[in-house]
């Protein structure tokens, strides 16, 4: 009986994913381990738990409160970047041009907010359509003229960063190449707080972003699962052609996935950029991480909107631990390479599924035998 | 102009190699969207050998020490995208995405780590190569004719004639186009995406340092190889799979990269008063057209991306 149980708890499609996480990260952070020891095997067990800790390092909690504080309001545009590929992934669309779709966000809603003064309601609303219509162009493209999505999106990724960078160059900082400040020039454009500041120690950076982030994961969770839209995407990411087949319009489907996953991704850079934690160098030569790392948080997460929350949390929370490592022994991006390891590693989490799964089926399989087998053989005796 | 052609010559011949290197991948039914970060490291290990071989040296030797880092580096990278793709059936797209982010950061880990070793004030991600370097060019007038340029023609040259007219090139496109088919008579497929993933692994390699040698006497691998790999892919979707139209296709598009390098050189480009990212934008832009006119009666392998099982008809 008890084994019947432990077998429906393995089988389960949950359970199943965060076993395989928890195995990836594992794994990563071994390997993660092991680099360090190769880069210097003095400091290496210090280092791997200085990234575990990330905030925790600070002794006295309120400091730790406030870099947790910082934490989250990275996390929260990661998020929005890892819900944008999940979304179309849904779809069977591999939209790496998240990071294009953010850049194009990001370019949007300070253009918005520093040039033309404009409060942050509607800021967001650019960003929201900026990015969207970097997705729909990539739609277009897909469902019109068969271009490989992934072709186009990192395409995009570099008109964007240079389009974004002619765009913010008239509303930089006349002596660096970052853009002015948002508190100074248009507080209005700030996102507010609603006073959540005073529970992360008077972390000013600490905005409505973060709950409306895991919100929207909600949200999107339930438009997945419960609704004919939802249902809808899922039926063109399985089978395209039946899809059209029960007179599902995959096209328009397709354009709207990547117009919805664009948008999420704009909102995402809006919701990091308007909180003014960071400015916008109009110089910088290589598309921001954000993107890409989100690519890390959705599969991590098991392809599910709150699986990606936790995600999210666990790829920025060693993103920023890794900032606390000694600089003068350890280079800080050995979060980036456990991400990276990490993503490559869900490359075999269907792999490993399959084979969890035909070995159950197979334990199953033996389990009904036996008592088959038993009363054959008893049979047998009887003759 | 005489720069214009010496950099159109250039990035044409990183594009042909790397362009190639997806063509074999593709052929035998792998896509490999993992080019870029195979560039990345295949240009680390070039780029470690100019740092530290003798400047002394032969320059041939030079040559040879540098081309064959590059290799292995990158027939090395690339086994981690045979493996995971072709034998434990990973999504290609996926596999592909990680090895590109896995370069970039080992990369920046590893020089950083180097640079850190040598002086601890040193964090940047530069390596430099400045002596070594002149082993791989040879001045003709004004004109800087690179040895790789060389490499490049004879691979496009060889890659013709492995896919067309041996055959292992036959048979590694039968295992692109129906690897039942393949299997059926006797080829086995697995081994032929393995050779056709390691050859895309070794000619990305070569690009990779190619593209981090071309006009620069130092690299900072924090950038990577600013979307290289990809505009290879659409080179090679441009050029329809086909060695030749690849060759072709890989000069129009160095042609506009090389534009970005030296457009301020051109009075008339530079009365324009076009801001420089534009011209940085070209190619990219280029490409996307490219792709919208040419991906819709595409000639792609009918097999690529779908893993090979044995037991599935």
């Amino acid at each position: 009986m008890n084994n019947k149980e432990k077998q429906s708890f393995l089988s389960k499609p949950a359970v199943q994913s965060t076993l395989a996480a928890l195995l990836c990260i594992v794994i990563g952070l071994l390997v993660g381990y092991v680099a360090l020891l190769i880069i210097n095997p003095k400091g290496a067990t210090e280092a791997i738990i200085t990234i575990l800790k990330n905030y925790f390092t600070y002794p006295s909690p309120k400091a730790a409160m406030k870099y947790l504080g910082n934490t989250l309001v990275k996390a929260a545009p990661l998020l929005m970047c890892a819900l944008s590929i999940q979304f179309c992934y849904q779809a069977g669309l591999f939209n790496i041009g998240a990071a294009g779709q953010y850049v194009a966000g990001a370019g949007a809603a300070l253009y918005c907010a520093l040039a033309l003064n404009l409060p942050w309601p509607i800021c967001l609303i650019a960003a929201f359509v900026a990015g969207g219509v970097f997705g729909i162009i990539v739609g277009l493209l897909k469902s019109y003229l068969n271009v490989n999505e992934v072709i186009s999106g990192i395409m995009l990724n570099w008109i964007g960063l240079y389009s974004v960078n002619m765009l913010l160059s008239g509303v930089k900082e006349t002596a660096s190449p970052y853009t002015v400040q948002l508190a100074s020039t248009n507080p209005g454009a700030l996102l507010p707080s609603l006073g959540m500041e005073k529970l992360f120690s008077n972390n000013k950076y600490v905005t409505i972003a973060i709950p409306l982030a895991v919100i929207i994961a909600i949200v999107l969770k339930v438009i997945l699962s419960k609704t004919v839209f939802g249902y809808e995407i899922r039926a063109t990411g399985i089978a395209k052609d039946a899809a059209r087949y029960s007179g599902m319009k995959e096209k328009k489907n397709v354009i709207i996935t990547l117009f919805i996953g664009g948008a999420l991704a704009g909102l995402g850079a809006a919701f990091l950029f308007l909180s003014g934690y960071e400015q916008w160098s109009v110089t910088q030569s290589s598309v921001p991480s954000m993107g890409f790392n989100g690519i890390a948080a959705t599969f991590l997460g098991g392809l599910d909107p709150i699986g990606t929350i936790f995600a999210s949390y666990f790829i920025q929370h060693i993103t920023s631990g890794g900032s606390y490592l000694d600089k003068n022994v350890y280079p800080s991006q050995i979060s980036d390479f456990i991400s990276a390891i990490i993503i490559y590693l869900c490359g075999f989490v269907l792999f490993f599924k399959l084979h969890l799964n035909s070995y159950l089926r197979a334990r199953n399989e033996r389990e009904k035998q036996k008592p088959i087998a038993k009363a054959n053989k008893e049979e047998g005796g009887k003759n | 102009m005489v720069l214009l052609l010496q950099y159109t010559l250039l990035f044409a011949s990183v594009l042909i190699l790397v362009a190639l290197g997806g063509c074999f991948s593709e052929h035998s039914g792998v896509i490999n969207l993992g080019l870029e970060g195979i560039m990345v490291i295949g240009a680390l290990g070039g780029a470690l050998t100019l740092k530290y071989i003798d400047p002394s040296t032969p320059k041939a030797l030079i040559l040879l020490a540098v081309l064959a880092a590059s290799i292995v580096c990158g027939v090395l990278y690339s086994v981690l995208l045979a493996v995971a793709c072709i034998n434990l059936k990973a999504d290609q797209t996926l596999v592909g995405t990680a090895l590109n982010m896995l370069a970039a950061a080992a990369a920046t880990v590893i020089v950083k780590s180097i640079n850190m070793a040598e002086n601890p004030d040193n964090v940047s991600s530069t390596v430099q190569y400045m002596a070594t370097k002149k082993a791989l060019v040879k001045n003709i007038g004004s004109f800087q004719f690179n040895w790789f340029m060389l490499v490049a023609l004879i691979m496009l040259i060889l890659a013709y004639i492995i896919l067309y007219k041996t055959r292992f090139g036959l048979r590694l496109m039968a295992c692109g186009e129906h690897p039942q088919a393949a299997d059926s008579v006797g080829i086995n497929v697995y081994k032929m995406r393995w050779a056709g993933v390691l050859i895309s692994g070794m000619l990305a390699g070569i690009g990779g340092i190619v593209y981090i040698t071309a006009g620069v006497s130092e690299w900072k691998f924090e950038v990577g190889v600013a979307g290289f790999g990809f505009l290879a892919l659409a080179v090679m979707i441009f050029g329809q799979w086909k060695p030749i139209n690849i060759g072709l296709a890989a000069l129009l598009f160095g042609f506009f990269r090389a534009l970005s390098n030296v457009y301020s050189g051109f009075d008339f480009l530079a009365a324009l008063n076009i801001p420089g990212s534009v011209y940085n934008m070209m190619p990219y832009i280029i490409s996307l057209i490219v792709l919208a006119f040419t991906s819709s009666n595409s000639r792609a392998p009918k097999a690529e991306g779908i893993p090979y099982d044995k037991g599935s008809r």
